[in-house]
């Protein structure tokens, strides 16, 4: 027996599960797949079940309400599932997914690909010492199991998710030793007007600032991590001035911590949709390569369509109205009349997706920042390659991802290249004085997750799997 | 004076269970991130790196860095999608490489 659907979604965050809602309302059968257990994605991501009872949130609530309105659709949602392998059978996509240890093959007719962002930050001396955590990974714990890393925690990078983490930390009941921003006030006053359409969001936003201030919580604006010192974990860190490039200068100043959240701004999660076959194109205002795609998400393959933040960082609220825009696209593809709703959707979304780009502008790194990476620093975590070993490769001759891969292995180890690769482009471009437009990241092969090999050898119970729904007629 | 409040006292937990990492017992709500429990409990330093043999610990905290692979049952998982269970033997991937 083979799984089979109509429209298949990879990702259950705002856009997916957005695109799984408006294709089954279509009345065609959704399968909507996650590797976290419940619907959420990184933004709203479900409460842990250790937690039972906890004062609400504005994302716990959006995220309740949309965990809901799956539950009453026909769309079929199958939690911890991750999809590893994604490939044209037939006429029809085939996705491999493992789920309670154990793969199985998935077959539908379209693919709507809503696999999110990963974060990007810059590597320091340190930051592979135990406590330093991304910045969006630690919402991840804040959301998911409302705890804390440290007790004492330094909270350092772009955009405003630093504000977010620091409030966050506060309000889970830990000390913020300090916000340390490359960003400078003037950068946010310059924002402010086209913050205006989300007073919401504006407002939250000051209240945090203000919270930190009225608290003595040091904002070094215009500063960065440039060190973390400590060894086997964190004691500390150094921090320095930031020039209008983001390259350091003046003295280094010294802070204590137990911890630091470091991160500076997203990446488009591309390779689900390489795999299918999308071909990249390089958009910095929407946080660098982006699988190529039309205003509803249609990319140039046929039956595949792309949303959300792995179409571009454009934010929670865009990719809510993406993902619509997505879903109707595939029901389209599969013989829907969904033209009007999309031209409805199109002004909405167009709007959303201004505030969302504006808070990319903040969060992308200036081309000064690269230069905290000093020589000695580890680059690729996996195999340990510092940046001298990476210049020594680029410098005798590998000039692609793909040839500093395969010359050092750098990318190559357990994660896949996902937190080096950005960095090792920048390199390579920056060696030749060429584009980082001229520098693609590498051909992403399967699995996009490990995947155990005894895995790969057993069976799969397809009593793991949960039934799909029938199709809403 | 604060404008956002300390909701720290106001959130319920599972009940606290008992498991091993390395031998040594460690403390952890049912249900919750063996990542999240393993750091409450100071266990911050889960493997040793390649090449360096340097301290590594959870990271990314979304499943993709694997920094914060741990063993159990002779299996390689990620910390921070496995669940604390009563009984689970955890062991770290420190001294081995
Ligand atoms: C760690 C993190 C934390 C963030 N926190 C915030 C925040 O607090 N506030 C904010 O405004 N923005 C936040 N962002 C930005 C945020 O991602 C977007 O604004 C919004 O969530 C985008 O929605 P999306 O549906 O496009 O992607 P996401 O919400 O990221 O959803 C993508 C989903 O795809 C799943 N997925 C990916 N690959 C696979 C696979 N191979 N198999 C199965 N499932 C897969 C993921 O588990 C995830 O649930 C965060 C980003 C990250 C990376
Ligand atoms: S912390 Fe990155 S995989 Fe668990």
């Amino acid at each position: 027996m083979m799984l089979q659907t109509d429209i298949a979604v990879i990702g259950a965050g705002p856009a997916g599960a957005n695109a799984a809602l408006a294709a089954a309302r279509q009345g065609f059968s959704v399968m909507l797949l996650d590797e976290q257990p419940l619907p959420g994605g990184q933004v709203w991501r479900a409460k842990s079940t250790a937690i039972l009872d906890a004062p609400a949130t504005p994302e716990g609530d959006a995220g309740d309400r949309l965990r809901q309105s799956v539950k009453r659709s026909s769309v079929t949602y199958a939690g911890d599932a991750r999809v590893w392998q994604i490939e044209p059978v037939e006429g029809a996509w085939q996705l491999h997914m493992l789920k309670g240890g154990r793969t199985a093959p998935l077959r539908a007719r379209a693919l709507v690909i809503a696999t999110g962002a990963r974060e990007f930050v810059q590597p320091v001396p340190g930051w592979t010492t135990p406590g330093v955590l991304g910045l969006a990974g630690a919402t991840a714990l804040f959301k998911q199991e409302l705890a804390l890393p440290g007790k004492r925690i330094i909270v350092s990078g772009t955009g405003p998710l630093v504000f977010y983490v620091a409030a966050e930390i506060r309000r889970l009941g830990g000390e913020v030793a300090a916000v340390v921003t490359p960003n400078s006030q003037g950068d946010w006053l310059r924002v402010l007007p086209a913050m205006l359409p989300r007073p919401d969001l504006l407002m939250r936003g000051a209240r945090w600032i203000a919270d930190l201030m009225a608290s003595g919580v040091p904002i070094h604006w215009r500063h960065a991590v440039t060190r973390v010192e400590g060894g086997s974990r964190v004691r500390g860190v150094g921090f320095r001035k930031l020039a209008p490039d983001w390259s350091p200068i003046g003295t280094s100043q010294g802070l204590e911590g137990d911890s630091l959240c470091l991160g500076n701004g997203l990446i488009p999660a591309v390779e689900a949709a390489q795999l299918a076959g999308v071909a990249l194109a390089y958009h910095p205002e929407l946080g660098g390569w982006v699988p190529r795609h039309d205003e509803d998400g249609a990319t140039d393959v046929p039956g595949v369509f792309i949303c959300g933040d792995s179409a571009g960082i454009r934010g929670a609220a865009a990719a809510e109205i993406h993902g619509r825009l997505a879903g109707l696209c595939a029901a389209q593809h599969l013989g829907a009349d969904t033209r009007k709703e999309r031209k409805q959707l199109r002004p909405i979304h167009a709007r959303a997706a201004r505030f969302g780009t504006t808070m990319t502008a903040l969060s992308i790194p200036r081309a000064g920042l690269a230069q905290l990476t000093t020589e000695e620093t580890v680059i690729c975590r996996c195999e340990s390659l510092t940046r001298s070993a990476i210049a020594a490769e680029i410098a005798g001759g590998a000039r692609s991802s793909n040839a500093v891969k395969s010359g050092l292995r750098a990318g190559m180890g357990a994660c896949g290249g996902k937190f080096c690769q950005t960095t090792v482009a920048r390199m390579i471009a920056a060696a030749d004085g060429r584009a980082e437009a001229d520098v693609p990241p590498p051909t992403p092969r399967p699995p996009l997750r490990p995947v155990p090999v005894s895995v790969l050898a057993g069976d799969f119970e397809y009593s793991d799997l949960p039934i799909p729904k029938p199709a809403p007629l | 004076m604060r404008l956002v409040p300390d909701h720290s006292g106001r959130i319920r937990r599972s009940a606290l269970v008992e498991f091993t990492f390395d031998d040594a017992p460690v403390k952890g709500h049912a249900g919750e991130s063996l990542a999240v429990a393993l750091i409450r409990a100071g266990h911050l330093h889960l493997r040793d790196a390649p090449e360096d043999g340097a301290p590594r610990g959870a990271f990314c905290c979304m499943g993709l860095c694997q920094e914060c692979v741990i063993g159990i049952d002779g299996l390689a998982v990620e910390s921070c999608r496995e669940i604390v269970a009563p009984g689970l033997v955890v062991t770290s991937f420190r001294g081995r490489a």
